[in-house]
């Protein structure tokens, strides 16, 4: 049986060895993207079934984001939906025969970690300045400082690991049962690896929310502030 | 075969047998709880299940994490070259 950590390379492109996760991986950012485009042009005032589809979609994310953490889900909407999306598509690519998901590998899952990771730097800065972000590793005193620092790494890996181990152990073990047993028998397996997949993009997607906001909030709160005020800042932002 | 390779397989198995004893008995936790919760409040069953189903995957997170490190010691093992 095949390593479920090494990547199977389908051919070389110049020095960069291009994997099947590679190639699955753009495909599903063309099919997205460009589905995208189709799909938002001619916009209309009065719905059509098509639009009101996507507006239904939308209004689900911004539900989510608010019900979370409680943000106004403007700012967040594009890179939250981008990595749900983008991963419920990776996680049930394995639908179509032939294909792993490309989340079933390392470099995937790292990757997305790595951009939420930066995301968080990214919003952090733009809420409270360079400033208030560096302020929110000394939250609540300065004794954190090194523990904040290991947990704004350690959670992101955390991430990392979790949607890689869960995606990759569903492949390994429809793939030992097809192995054992022949045809229908892995079907169930599949079945739950859907909503396992389901489940695990919305967790990320709702992770990096709640990270984001966390270093927004802490970010812009004024030091003397106390818990009490949490609920009240948490609207404002 | 040698020592490394026998030690390596042992406490494969040994890390997802002994994994999944505390992830099973917070599944069976988490399950009661939110069952109990449903039957008192059928109208909120909806909020109970999503919140459950979250924190189902969490919980199992903790299993794979084994899992994972059985698979390194498996298939990606550093010691064995």
């Amino acid at each position: 049986m095949n390593s479920p950590l090494d990547s199977n390379v389908l051919f070389q492109f110049g020095p960069v060895p291009i994997t099947q996760a590679i190639v699955t991986t753009w495909v599903i950012m063309a099919i997205l993207v460009i589905g995208a485009f189709v799909l938002t042009r001619r916009l209309d005032l009065r719905p059509t079934r098509r639009q009101a589809a996507l507006e239904l979609l939308v209004a689900t994310l911004d539900t989510q984001i608010t019900e979370t953490t409680g943000a106004t889900p403007a700012p967040y909407r594009g890179f939250i939906g981008t990595l749900f999306i983008f991963i419920l598509a990776a996680n049930w690519s394995s639908l179509v025969p032939g294909i792993d998901p490309p989340t079933a590998q390392l470099e995937t899952d790292a990757g997305l970690a790595v951009l939420v990771f930066l995301s968080v730097i990214w919003f952090g800065i733009r809420a409270g300045g360079v400033g208030g972000w560096l302020r929110t590793f000394a939250a609540p005193n300065p004794v954190m400082i090194p523990l904040n620092i290991l947990e704004s790494l350690t959670r992101v890996f955390s991430m990392f690991v979790r949607l890689f181990g869960n995606v990759m152990s569903g492949v390994f073990v429809i793939g030992i049962v097809a192995s054992l047993a022949g045809l229908l028998v892995p079907i169930p397996l599949m079945a739950l690896d859907l909503l396992t997949g389901l489940v695990q993009a919305y967790i990320f997607a709702v992770l990096a929310m709640v990270f984001i906001t966390s270093a927004v909030e802490d970010g812009t709160r004024t030091p003397p502030l106390t818990n009490h005020s949490h609920s009240k800042t948490n609207k404002e932002t | 075969m040698d020592y490394l390779s026998l030690a390596s397989i042992f406490c494969a198995t040994f890390a997802v047998a002994f994994g999944a004893i505390g992830p099973a008995l917070a599944e069976g936790r988490a399950v009661a709880a939110a069952m109990e919760a449903i039957a008192r409040q059928p109208d909120a069953a909806n909020a109970i299940s999503r919140t459950l189903f979250v924190g189902l995957a969490m919980i199992e997170t903790t299993a794979i994490y084994c899992l994972v490190i059985a698979l390194l010691l498996l298939f990606a093992n550093p010691l064995l070259g």
